[in-house]
């Protein structure tokens, strides 16, 4: 090269041709000065490789060991499990590996037939070799299959979620959120009780994983135990059974609250009479006589922990006769309010006598004249509150507005399917809280129909979760259901649900047609 | 014809024995066989002669003759180089060389009228060899290696080369030796063509792994074969013709 750089004269070399010294056929003279078929049946380079292997394969899981404990989750005839084949041969090191893949066996032969190619250096010569290797599988259960076969009840950490309030609704939005953020996706078994849910984990990490979830989505206040199961003194090992007791706080949205008296003081003599209007990891709290309002964590609740007065089974509908504002529109965390004064009269009055409230209320914005509205009946309840016999001469008012009614709406559209659709948890029920009940699945689908409907008037809450395609809606021919468009999911923030959850979506079908 | 044979399980022959057309050396073997063989194919026509060379048995890769005369190594000691001239025939003149590069098998090949030579060697040597041998010297290499007298061996009918000898190296090769050569290997594939045979203008001898085809073309192209070439030597000469000149 060097020479050719400097214009010097070089002799062109050709490359002659020499006899393979085994056969005598002409070739290019190499190394061995050997052929590369006499090459092959001298030196066999496959002659040190693992043509035979056993694998241990789980029949219940489909999966395949990795030794010393990894099962892996691999499916016949795939890239993976072809990666995992030639990993478990030994001294593949010492070729190099070129090409690999299956020889179709039948699945029910327990053998596997990999075909590979490998290349070595013999007497400075690569030569190439295929060669095909057997793995037998053995057919054994992973430990987790022969736990779950043993005693499919075997839990080793509970979650206890319990709130006590006459409704369910709580545990139907904590369901939606449970589902969006896939937070019981390690549960092994979701039980229905008596005022709550028991969550069963197969390993006490996720299920303290699961504790901090909810303590961050609703204000909660838990506890732990644990039960020692069996224990071997000679390695020092213990088997426990760990109970999470995790309490949600009874207030719920939509609650009238009288205040105790130390509470009040430390929000600055706020109420004492509030109404709950929002539950998140905190309590919002507002006065709806002065909206002044104010927040609780959970460790400021359960310090107190404080029951609320009427809860939201005890509204009255009322009919709104006249509204007078008071002051202008104010925002109160992500909602307007404005201060008016109202007179009301109960729907069940109408037409039987002339009792008439005058109220002030913080639904000013929303209320008109002639429109119906829910509220607490102080004027007509009977109320037995510790915390309220506290304050002496409080005068309570006679009625509390607390959000308007849709009925009318909601009655038009009962029967009609939605464009959306949530999904359930699968939640086992026992049979001793169904008996004796009547119809309690029928009592669950309605309250789960009302708390749908409650979700669709609350603007911006739907679009918090996770909404699915309704099969069965089919949109209205006429197009012009205009009335009802104010109560139901804005038509372009569903489409985007929609986009977004396709494939989820279609799962879903594959999957029921599959159980189907 | 070709003989395969083996010292002492080793089928570099051509490391331990020397052989010219005037005289043969043979390198001093636990047994006796490798000798007897020597003797069996030559005691009738040329003397045989059983040595050492500086007191080592590798006597074919130390020195260097033919049919005129034989050199000897700085390291032969007195009483080898008085065993040699008393042994050999009297018109063989036997001279010990002052040549650094000692192993001059390696360095040397030759026939009786030409040597090619290490490119290193010495003008005194280079002297002394056309004087000794009676032969034109070259400084040649052979496939690009120096040491022309491992990798080539040629007798005065003809010469094989390192198998990676290019064509147009075999032609130069070939126009001043005045001898047909082809490349080709020994001992089943070895290209250390001199140690693994070791030939004269009318027999050669190779290490035992040798196989059928290498003897052949050994046979063809030294002519060791008086008899009309066999139609399977005849289809193999067609392809060889190409690598004569």
């Amino acid at each position: 090269m060097m020479a050719q750089g400097a214009g010097m004269f070089t002799i062109n070399q050709t490359i002659g041709s020499v006899l393979c010294c085994k056969c005598g056929i002409l070739m290019q003279p190499n190394p061995a000065n050997m052929c590369a078929k006499c090459l092959r049946n001298e030196v066999d380079i496959t002659v040190g490789l693992q043509k035979h292997v056993v694998i241990v394969h789980c029949p219940e899981c489909d999966s395949y060991l990795q030794p010393p404990r990894t099962w892996l989750k691999l499916q016949l005839e795939s890239k993976e499990l072809l990666t995992f084949c030639v990993k478990r041969l030994k001294n593949l090191n010492k070729v190099r590996l070129v090409h690999a893949e299956f020889i179709w066996t039948e699945p029910h032969s327990k053998r596997i037939k990999v075909k590979l190619t490998v290349q070595q250096e013999v007497l400075r010569t690569i030569l190439e070799q295929s060669y095909t290797v057997e793995y037998v599988v053995h057919e054994q259960m992973c430990d987790s299959c022969t736990r779950v076969q043993a005693n499919p009840d075997q839990w080793v950490a509970a979650v206890q979620l319990r709130q006590h309030v006459s409704h369910r609704r709580t545990f139907f939005h904590l369901e939606q959120l449970i589902l969006k953020h896939d937070a019981a996706v390690r549960c092994i078994r979701i039980k229905q009780m008596d005022q709550g849910i028991d969550f069963f984990f197969s390993n006490r990490s996720h299920a303290v994983k699961f504790v901090e979830f909810l303590d961050k989505v609703v204000p909660v206040r838990h506890r732990n135990d644990k039960q020692l199961v069996s224990h071997d003194t000679k390695s020092n090992n213990y088997n426990y059974k760990y109970t999470f007791s995790v309490e949600i706080c009874p207030i719920c949205r939509e609650d009238l609250i009288c205040l105790p008296p130390k509470v009040a003081v430390s929000l600055g003599n706020l109420g004492p009479l509030v109404i709950c209007t929002k539950i998140s990891n905190n309590i919002a709290l507002m006065d709806p006589f002065t909206l002044r309002h104010c927040f609780l964590d959970a460790d400021q609740y359960w310090r107190s922990s404080f029951k609320s007065l009427l809860s939201s089974r005890q509204l009255v509908e009322y009919v709104v006769l006249d509204i007078e504002p008071i002051s202008s529109e104010v925002i109160v965390g992500d909602s307007r309010y404005l201060l008016a004064d109202a007179q009301v009269a109960r729907v069940s009055d109408f037409g039987k006598n002339d009792t008439i409230f005058n109220v002030r209320t913080h639904l000013g914005h929303v209320l008109k004249p002639g429109d119906n509205a829910f509220g607490y009946d102080l004027f007509g309840a009977n109320s037995n509150d510790v915390e309220l016999d506290k304050y002496k001469g409080f005068v309570l008012p006679d009625v509390v507005l607390m959000k308007k009614s849709y009925e009318e709406k909601l009655q038009k559209k009962r029967g009609k399917p939605r464009a959306w659709k949530l999904k359930r948890l699968d939640i086992e029920v026992d049979n001793s809280l169904t008996r004796g009940r009547g119809d309690y699945e029928g009592q669950l689908q309605a309250e789960f129909e009302r708390y749908q409907a409650d979700m669709e008037q609350l603007p911006g809450e739907l679009a918090k979760l996770r909404l699915y395609k309704n099969k069965d809606y089919k949109p209205s021919e006429m197009g012009s259901d205009t009335d009802g468009d104010d109560l139901s999911v804005p038509l372009d923030l569903l489409l985007e649900d929609l986009t977004l959850h396709k494939e989820d979506d279609e799962d879903d079908d594959e999957d029921d047609d599959m159980t189907e | 014809m070709a003989t395969r044979l083996q010292f002492e399980n080793s089928c570099e022959v051509g490391v331990f024995s020397k052989l010219t057309n005037a005289y043969c050396l043979v390198a001093i073997g636990g047994s006796e066989n490798f000798y007897s063989t020597f003797e069996g194919e030559l005691a009738d026509i040329i003397p045989v002669v059983k040595t050492s060379i500086g007191g080592t048995r590798i006597i074919g890769r130390l020195c260097a003759g033919n049919k005129n005369g034989l050199l000897l190594p700085h390291t032969t000691t007195d009483q080898e180089l008085q065993h040699l001239r008393n042994s050999l025939p009297d018109s063989v003149i036997v001279q010990r060389v002052e040549e650094r590069l000692s192993a001059l098998g390696n360095c040397i090949a030759c026939n009786d009228h030409v040597a090619l030579t290490h490119t290193d060697l010495d003008r005194e040597t280079e002297e002394m060899i056309a004087d000794v041998l009676g032969v034109e010297v070259f400084r040649q290499t052979i496939a690009g290696n120096i040491l022309v007298g491992s990798y080539c061996a040629f007798s005065n009918r003809g010469g094989l080369v390192h198998p990676h000898t290019s064509i147009e190296d075999l032609d130069e090769l070939s126009t001043l030796l005045q001898v047909p050569l082809v490349a080709g290997t020994v001992n089943r594939g070895s290209d250390v063509i001199a140690a693994g045979l070791t030939v004269n203008d009318w027999t050669a001898f190779c290490g035992s792994d040798t196989t059928a085809t290498e003897l052949s073309v050994i046979e063809s192209v030294f002519k060791l074969r008086e008899a009309q070439p066999s139609a399977i030597v005849d289809e193999m000469r067609k392809s060889l013709i190409d690598t004569y000149v």
